[in-house]
């Protein structure tokens, strides 16, 4: 099968030597076998991919780029180059950006901070203690003092330590300060998110649900290079402390052609990434590429056609963009990795039934693909989180309804 | 093992372990063990010797860290190295102290009657809090707790700025969001209090880093420092922890100061830890400590004046002071202590060590006080605290608006639709809300 030797030679291919990527991803592949009759759950080609820029004309037409950016020149970045590429640029352009974290100053464990530290100097980027509740509190107070504080939590499975920092303290500052009106604004945190194939309990979670129940802060998920260096950009120069969270899966994974100028791209708005009539499905980050590929397959089979919505800032989320698709088709699902328990979907499908507009042109309950209730498991992450097949099977169930 | 670790390493590996301490990450293995060395060099304890004897180190061998005084119970200068603060200052700061503990009696009895809903006062800490505060420059930072009035008089916080919070007036900075007591101020520099414990600590060391980062960027800005204040009770939080550890290995200018006043609410220091103190955890982080008598505003002034000069030296380095004093107070009006130590207990230290008492019989040996005075301050004080307690009490409340305000820079769609519903529910139940308290009353909630 030329596709299965094709993703096995990539798997080999792009497993770099363990200095260099101290956590390597890029091996999932190589765990998982294509099942011979698979229709459905075939492994994301990123080389063909829609959601990806494969040439820097179409990374240049993007409408939310200035003119200037849009005149200007692309390079092929994967997502963890573009991360590179927009703290380079933030670091470059404004002395009070720092950035420090757990092994960030040899160029992180997932390459994101490669250079940065010889490039700007060892006292904006560096490495602290291994301590997530210091790293965050560190962040918090020197963004109260007017810098722009970038914070790295090697994994999102090991931000807890540093939630009482984000929920009582960053989150709260600007309220509790009220007239006297200081605030972290500066402040962003990244964090490696979601699963790999092999992470297991503490190298695969997305813990993106805990923090939308808190009011003060935003919660971007990027899907792709592009996405992820505008996006990052805008959070850094936000004026609200924002927890940026990157699918890891996607750190090598996901190439295309970057625009190399600075730009940022808008917080809190969903970007419909194809258009439809029939049904709507609302995702973010990795399983994004899971829906493309399924919307393919159902829209080839039931004779329909999908809308599919990035919301790209899971809180607070433009509940505008996803009413008005839904309003449109009627239908939707939403779809993410973590679990479905009070996850990103509970509060979309909520607020979709809870909208009178779109509740009266509803033709089907909202349902949502998510990952089972449950941790995971190392050997079962391909049984847990969304795939072709699920998704596939949700948009019949919708359009059978 | 009381040398500090840098100066250790200056003593003794002047370059290379340096290089690690300005944190070029890839030097660590360059660190070799020379073989036949009498010392051990594991990059994690460089100047270690090795020993044959398997001895255990033991916490009681190692004597208490003393307890630095300068001025005797009967207020004296004891200390002979040190200039005499000026009279004008001693006297402010005498002044301040009893500011905050006339303040405290009125507001604790009019918690007691239901004018507030909640007090905390700082009786027999007034000393460690106007004595440190005295040794800050105006720039300086501060980050404390929530027992720390004296901290805010000695920078400059008007009584009619802490009845404004204490009431939850429209002239509150906080807008009638916290607690009482969670003062903040960002003329006076000092960050709006929360109520999560130790939070600050590491906060603290981030913006010292942050001061520091601005001054190498910008060499005309002045030298300041981060003093970040907390009870001992919290340092067993593992923000402390955190703190002092990357303020350290961040060489971040910032002066730790803890009250160590023998009770966290009923938790005596013997549940809290069982190490001497809360000072003997400084030189473990590779820090510079010292404990003071904080009865003694002029030791715990001095100490703050030398750690203030400590940590702007050589670019930067964290602080420790520990001052011991005793919460003469309950822990708050929802606290009444006696139910966990004894009313005699309390009585004898309100009498036998008090840091107002010992600086009024500093200033008496001066001849700069005398009975007269001390009726008239008093007095003049006790009608000061109450005429702005009236004018607190009788201001309109913030506009109702303020609740919906500042969870962002912007307010949201979500946040902007839910003020519209509650605005709602306001005009079709008027009969179920009193808006009237509220400046601008319901109107305020237009979108
Ligand atoms: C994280 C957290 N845990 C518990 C509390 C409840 N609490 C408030 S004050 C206090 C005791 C603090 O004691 P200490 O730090 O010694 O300060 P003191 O009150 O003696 O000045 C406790 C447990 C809190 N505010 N925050």
């Amino acid at each position: 099968m030329p596709l299965i030797a094709r993703i096995y030679r990539r798997g080999i291919t792009s497993s770099r030597p363990l200095i260099n990527n101290v956590f390597n991803i890029q091996t999932s592949c190589l765990y998982s076998t294509l099942p011979p009759n698979a229709r459905l759950n075939i492994p994301t080609d990123y080389s063909t991919t829609p959601l990806l820029a494969h040439n820097s004309q179409s990374a240049l037409q993007n409408p939310e780029l200035s003119p200037e950016v849009r005149n200007g020149t692309t390079k092929r970045m994967n997502l963890f180059q573009s991360i590179n590429d927009a703290l380079s640029i933030s670091l470059a352009e404004d002395d009070s950006v720092i950035l420090f974290g757990e092994d960030v100053a040899f160029g992180g464990v997932f390459r994101c901070s490669m250079k940065l530290a010889e490039n700007y100097g060892s006292e904006r980027v560096f490495n602290t203690p291994l301590s997530e509740q210091g790293i965050v509190g560190f962040a918090i107070g020197a963004a109260a003092e007017g810098m722009k504080a970038v914070a790295e939590i090697q994994f999102a499975d090991y931000v807890y330590p540093a939630f009482d920092q984000l929920v009582n303290e960053a989150a709260k500052f600007r309220y509790r300060d009220g007239a006297e009106g200081r605030h972290v604004g500066g402040l962003t945190v990244r964090m490696p998110c979601g699963g790999v194939g092999h992470g297991a309990l503490y190298h695969s979670q997305s813990p993106e649900s805990l923090f939308t129940h808190i009011p003060g802060l935003r919660v971007i998920m990027p899907r792709s290079p592009i996405q992820a260096k505008g996006l990052l950009l805008s959070a850094i120069a936000s004026g609200d402390p924002c927890v940026f969270m990157e699918p890891k899966v996607l750190y090598r994974a996901a190439v295309e052609q970057v625009p190399t100028a600075s730009y940022t791209l808008p917080l809190s708005k969903a970007e419909i990434l194809k258009e439809g009539k029939d049904l709507t499905i609302i995702s973010y980050g990795h399983p994004l590429y899971i829906c493309s590929a399924a919307i393919e397959k159902a829209e080839k089979d039931f004779g329909i056609s999908i809308e599919l919505i990035d919301l790209r800032t899971v809180y607070p989320w433009d509940k505008e963009c996803v009413l008005k698709s839904v309003q449109k088709t009627g239908r939707c699902l939403v779809v993410h990795e973590s679990m479905v328990n009070a996850g990103i979907g509970a509060e979309v499908a909520a607020s979709i039934q809870e909208d009178k507009e779109t509740f009266l042109r509803l033709e089907a309950p909202v349902m949502r693909v998510a990952g089972w209730s449950i941790h995971m498991g190392l050997l079962f992450e391909r049984f847990n989180i969304p795939d072709v097949a699920r998704v596939y099977d949700k948009i019949k169930q919708a359009v059978e309804y | 093992m009381k040398t500090s670790l840098p100066r250790l390493v200056r003593n003794h590996r002047p370059t290379t372990f340096l290089r690690i301490l300005t944190h070029s990450p890839r030097w660590s293995s360059s660190l070799s063990q020379r073989p036949g060395a009498a010392g051990v060099t594991f990059p994690g304890a460089v100047n270690s010797k090795f020993t044959s004897a398997l001895t255990f180190e033991h916490p009681s061998t190692y004597p208490a860290i003393p307890t630095y005084r300068c001025t005797s119970p009967d207020g004296h200068l004891i200390d002979s190295t040190i200039l005499p603060c000026p009279d004008a200052l001693a006297l402010a700061m005498y002044e301040n102290m009893i500011s905050v503990s006339i303040m405290d009696l009125i507001m604790f009895d009019a918690q007691r009657q239901g004018r507030l809903s909640f007090y905390m006062t700082s009786q027999g800490e007034e000393g460690t809090c106007v004595g440190s505060a005295s040794a800050l420059e105006k720039g300086d930072v501060v980050f404390s707790q929530y027992r720390e009035a004296g901290v805010f008089v000695q920078r400059g916080y008007k009584l009619s700025d802490f009845m404004a919070q204490l009431f939850a007036n429209r002239r509150d900075g906080g807008k009638g969001r916290n607690m009482p007591v969670h003062y903040g101020s960002k003329e006076l520099n000092i960050h709006t209090i929360s109520s999560p414990l130790a939070t600050q600590i590491p906060q603290a060391a981030g913006a010292a880093y942050a001061l520091k980062m601005q001054r190498l960027q910008n060499p005309d800005l002045p030298p300041r420092v981060v003093a970040c204040y907390f009870g001992e009770g919290a340092a067993s939080e593992g923000d402390f922890h955190a703190a002092l550890n990357i303020a350290a290995t961040r060489s971040c200018p910032v002066i730790f100061i803890c009250r160590n006043n023998g009770y966290a609410i009923s938790t005596p220091t013997l549940e809290q830890y069982r190490g001497d103190g809360i000072a003997s955890r400084g030189t473990g982080y590779g820090i510079d400590t010292i404990r003071v008598d904080g009865n003694d505003i002029f030791a715990v002034r001095e100490a703050t004046l030398k750690a203030r000069e400590l940590a702007l030296k050589d670019g930067g380095r964290p602080v420790l002071i520990e001052a011991m004093s005793y919460r003469i107070s309950h822990h708050s009006t929802s606290d009444d202590s006696f139910a966990y130590r004894a009313r005699v207990e309390v009585e004898d230290w309100k009498r036998r060590d008090n840091p107002i008492t010992r600086l009024r019989k500093y200033l008496e040996n001066k001849a700069l006080w005398d009975d007269e005075r001390e009726a008239e301050a008093r007095t003049r004080i006790r009608r000061d605290v109450l005429k702005a307690f009236g004018d607190a009490e009788k201001e309109l409340k913030p506009p109702l608006r303020a609740m919906f305000e500042d969870v962002y820079e912007e307010m949201t769609p979500e946040i902007r639709a839910q003020m519209g519903e509650l605005r709602e529910i306001l005009d079709t139940y008027p009969a179920e809300y009193d808006v009237g308290e509220f400046e601008g009353g319901k109107d305020s909630l237009e979108k």
